[in-house]
């Protein structure tokens, strides 16, 4: 079991409450005499959010980040573990109950083009939870959707048009009014900038912090890009391979981060300075899971690993106040030189 | 060690599309010279015109395309070149490689196959020749057990190994120059460096030429020696890549630095955002292309199409009011 | 990720939103011009026109036969003559037309409304539901329909509706298969999954998501499957399974003047280019709604 126990930032009640989340799929059987492959999507995740607060969720592609968000969201049954939002466990409730206590939680997705029905005006999509619900008061809907609308920086009259009359950002703006029109408590959000342009992500971004300081909302944004997670949450963990690896404030990963695989990752990250520093990255073995080895999942790869490391896989531990690593050489990492800043 | 007769020189480019709102002008008026060995950015937004231009210079634009103006490579003019003298061109002097490895390759046809292709055509190579040049490519490009991977299909790599494998096709016939557009946008942050720099060593040891597309400023900070930032179309600041990251002289360039999300800044700064959003490109405007945007606008940019004004030695801004946008020294404090 | 500029570069999406309604006033501009649709529109149109006119009025009565006026030659009063059994060909194929539509429609609207609510079940429910209708499905495919139409008029005795019967029931897998297949496109999209994270139950998704996503395909697939109905129609009229006599068809006029061939080679040509303007109408027809509908085709190459 690989917990981050007592994670939680602040001392008001818990919002969302993960516990040893297992997501298991089986992949199609190759061979009719051997048994099917499985993959180990999640591995024993664990987070504590607060309400008002905001968990960033940062790994690259096979992290299992994605699986994490619609585990959280309840689309899919994990194979163990349970999601708790304000105490209930999501997955135990009846089909009905599910539905009503989606309104305090919404989804916002990635693709901004796919996401919205293209036959549907922005009017009706926007409305879905709230017609899903149950609500089926026409008049009443669409004066929330217009002052969702407006919250989110665009005008009545778009109500009644198609999303292919939008740009990618406007599209973006509409799928989180979607998401904010139930007034949820806690907005998953996959990837919500990731195709957007840098300046139109500035300006979705800036909103989504207003939205929050407005409604005191949580976000939990999932991104692989650790510069948009570090603006606008309040703690990150970071996954690899269906385990949380580090986890803790924005400036603590930063200036002390605990783990190699984070380190990687922040190296990683183009800076826009002159000097064309450039680190020079070593070949690395590419992460895959097939092997069964019982130690640390990232030691195939890590610049620290010994034989320990091979044999034993690490518990996540307390590094620092809210700070914490699943690296049996975490002290080592947090004492390495300071990384390259972009002022 | 570069040669200074230019190796590929492009003067006043335009490129004029058919969009659904009719005719428009996707390049105007681009002017850019490259010499061997010299490594040039070209960065901006969705319809700035950065693809557009890359596909010009590859004359792999579509059929109603109208392109006017002169790309020169090695002193021979491309605009207006028939299909087949070009086809002489592609992966043999002039390479690209696109942004998504996922469809760039033949999935029904083997990685060494692909790979030998353009040796058999431009090259003449016999198969056995051309496999064995191209297990040799393959390792060079970093793809581990080449000789046994040789045969196998596209689909049995990761994102990754794709992207190196569409490299090695590219390089293989030694072309001057290399056109990257986008090459690391679909892959991980981690594979994202290990690319580049493969790129990077690849075009030192062989002296090309190469021409980086990015949306990402930091990308074509660390990777090239000058750049272009374009806007609308047009090219609106241009220079060395230290220069300009130096003290960035346009105020789209400026905007663009702000609205980026940086690592290690401080909590509770707020994202600058730029005014409104890119307009289409049937709309651009008479004069400057960023006017309705700009903070610094006066009446004058929105009527005058501004001309290249030299601020530093070889830093060239478009803009009419460099005297107020340049004093901001907006940009990385140097390291 | 600045995933949106497309390789080749069409209006950017940053870009400021257009009009409202352009897009749809566009589609009906490009319908306009469109060659292959409008020229199956026409002939299509003409068909159906014939076979509505033929209720109200027919030049002379299909159905009286005059052995003194038999096997005239085109003329101002008979304007494409007359058959073997005095009939004027301009009536029998206006009302010809009749039977060929009726059959087409009521044939595809059999396969479309048991066709599609199957396929949409199959896809929303996936695993051994989805098993058992497309084996259903292949299983009737497995029976050639000329085949299945001659068992049952042998069953049921010949007649339009034996005929009907059975080109309906061959159309019901074809539109099963189609409407499954595009449906589990739609269903893999992002805006089913928010629709699903809003709590939204399959039956609601299918209803207002799925559906009007896949009308277009269902559309272009009715059109093709009406022209394969005309031409089944004509087949089994034909061989004397399908509309009897005295009600006038195309098939059955084609057969008619088999035995005089050499005599009177126009009493063949007439229904036989009556059954290709059809056909071929309706073919170009769904083509020109084929690419219509497709957002890729209607850029310009």
């Amino acid at each position: 079991m690989n917990t981050i126990a007592n994670a939680h930032v602040g001392s008001e009640p818990l919002l969302l409450e993960v516990d040893d989340l297992v997501q298991r799929y089986t992949l199609p059987r190759e061979n009719l005499f051997q048994a099917a492959p499985q993959v180990l999507a999640l591995n024993g995740v664990s987070v504590q959010l607060t309400a008002g607060k905001s968990l960033g969720v940062v790994g690259e592609s096979g992290s299992g980040k994605s699986t994490f968000a619609r585990a959280v969201m309840a689309l899919e049954t994990p194979t163990s573990g349970s999601v708790r939002l304000l105490g209930r466990d999501l997955h135990r409730l009846s089909a009905r109950e599910l539905r009503r206590a989606r309104r305090d939680f919404q989804m916002v997705f990635q693709d901004p083009y796919g996401s919205l029905d293209p036959r549907q005006t922005v009017a009706r999509i926007v409305a879905e939870p709230l017609t899903a619900l149950g609500h089926v008061d026409r008049a009443g809907q669409r004066g929330r959707v217009a002052a969702v609308l407006r919250q989110v920086g665009l005008r009545d009259a778009d109500m009644d048009k198609y999303p292919h009359e939008f740009s990618g950002g406007q599209r973006q703006r509409i799928a989180i009014a979607r998401a904010l029109i139930t007034q949820p408590k806690l907005i998953v959000a996959d990837e919500p900038v990731s195709a957007l342009d840098v300046s139109v992500q500035a300006q979705v971004l800036n909103l989504l912090e207003d939205l929050q300081d407005e409604f005191g909302l949580s976000y939990m944004l999932i991104s692989h890009d650790l510069a948009v997670v570090e603006y606008l949450c309040d703690e990150i963990a970071v996954m690899y391979l269906g385990r949380i690896v580090e986890q803790g404030r924005p400036e603590d990963l930063f200036n002390h981060c605990a783990h190699p695989y984070t380190r990687a990752l922040l190296e990683a990250v183009p800076r826009a300075r002159p000097g064309r520093e450039r680190q020079r990255r070593g070949a690395q073995v590419i992460a895959s899971q097939s092997k069964g080895s019982t130690g640390c999942t990232y030691a195939g790869r890590c610049p620290f690993a010994d034989a320990h490391c091979s044999a034993v896989a690490p518990v996540a531990r307390s590094v620092g106040p809210g700070h914490y690593s699943a690296c049996h050489h975490a002290e080592s990492v947090m004492t390495l030189p300071p990384l390259a800043v972009e002022v | 060690m570069t040669d200074r007769t230019p190796l590929i020189e492009v003067d006043n480019l335009w490129v004029r599309l058919n969009t659904s709102r009719g005719p428009a002008d996707a390049v105007r008026g681009v002017s850019l010279s490259l010499a061997r060995g010299e490594t040039l950015g070209l960065v901006g937004e969705s319809g700035c015109g950065k693809s557009v231009t890359a596909l010009a210079l590859m004359g792999l634009l579509p059929e109603s395309a109208v392109v006017s103006g002169s790309v020169r490579l090695d002193g021979q003019e491309l605009v207006g070149l028939a299909e087949s003298d070009y086809c002489e061109l592609r992966g043999n002097r002039v390479s690209m490689i696109f942004q998504e490895p996922m469809t760039a390759l033949n999935p029904m046809h083997t990685v060494g196959r692909q790979v030998a292709e353009p040796l058999r055509r431009h090259k003449g190579l016999s198969t056995e020749q051309a496999r064995n040049e191209a297990i040799a490519l393959l390792d060079r490009v970093g793809l581990p057990d080449a000789a046994k991977r040789v045969d196998a299909y596209p689909h049995q790599f990761s994102g990754g190994q794709r992207q190196r494998i569409t490299i090695a096709m590219a390089l293989a016939c030694e072309p001057h120059l290399l056109i990257a557009d986008e090459p690391t946008t679909a892959l991980d942050g981690t594979i994202q460096g290990q690319i580049l720099d493969l790129i990077a060593d690849l075009v030192a040891e062989r002296g090309m030429s190469m021409i980086l597309i990015s949306h990402d400023l930091g990308v074509i900070a660390e990777n090239v020696q000058r750049m272009m930032v374009m806007y609308g179309g047009t090219v609106v600041e241009n220079g060395a890549t230290d220069a300009l990251f130096a003290g960035l002289g346009h105020p789209y360039s400026q905007g663009l630095f702000r609205a980026r999300p940086r690592l290690g800044a401080p909590k509770g700064t707020r994202l600058q955002t730029i005014a409104g959003i890119v307009p289409e490109l049937a709309d651009l405007p008479s004069g400057c292309a960023f006017a309705d945007r700009c903070d610094i606008a006066e009446e004058r940019c929105r009527t005058t199409f501004p001309a290249p004004v030299t601020v530093d030695a070889g830093h060239t801004v478009r803009c009419l009011r460099t005297d107020v946008s340049m004093t901001n020294r907006i940009g990385a404090v140097p390291a | 990720m600045s995933g949106i500029e497309p390789a080749i570069a069409m209006p950017p999406s940053g870009a400021a939103p257009s009009q409202p309604r352009q897009a749809s006033k566009g589609f009906w501009q490009r319908l306009l011009r469109h060659r292959s649709f409008m020229a199956g529109g026409v002939l299509t149109l003409s068909v159906i026109s014939a076979a509505l006119l033929s209720m109200v009025w027919t030049p002379w009565p299909a159905y009286e036969i005059d052995m003194a006026r038999k096997l005239i030659s085109p003329s101002a009063s008979h304007w494409l003559g007359t058959d073997m059994l005095g009939r004027d060909i301009v009536s029998l194929l206006l009302v010809g037309a009749r039977s060929s539509i009726v059959v087409g429609v009521i044939a595809v609207g059999i396969g479309i409304c048991f066709g599609v609510p199957l396929g949409l079940v199959a896809a929303a429910r996936r695993g051994w539901v989805e098993e058992v209708i497309m084996r259903l499905g292949d299983f009737t495919f497995a029976f050639p329909a000329l085949l299945s139409a001659i068992m049952l008029a042998a069953v049921a005795g010949p007649g339009m509706v034996t005929s009907i019967t059975a080109i309906g029931i061959f159309q019901i897998p074809i539109f099963m298969r189609i409407t499954r297949g595009s449906a589990n496109s739609i269903w893999a999209r992002e805006f089913v999954l928010a629709a699903r994270a809003s709590g939204k139950g399959k039956f609601r998704i299918t209803i207002e998501h799925v559906l009007p996503n896949i009308l277009s395909i269902l559309i272009v697939q009715a059109t093709i499957q009406f022209a394969l109905a005309i031409l089944a129609e004509a087949a089994l009229s034909y061989l004397g399974l399908g509309t009897q006599p005295p009600q006038p068809s195309w098939g059955r006029m084609l057969n008619d003047a088999q035995s005089l061939l050499f005599q009177s080679p126009s009493l063949a040509v007439y229904p036989g280019l009556a059954i290709a303007i059809a056909v071929l109408g309706l073919n170009l027809l769904g083509d020109g709604l084929r690419d219509l509908f497709d957002p890729r085709l209607s850029r310009e190459r």
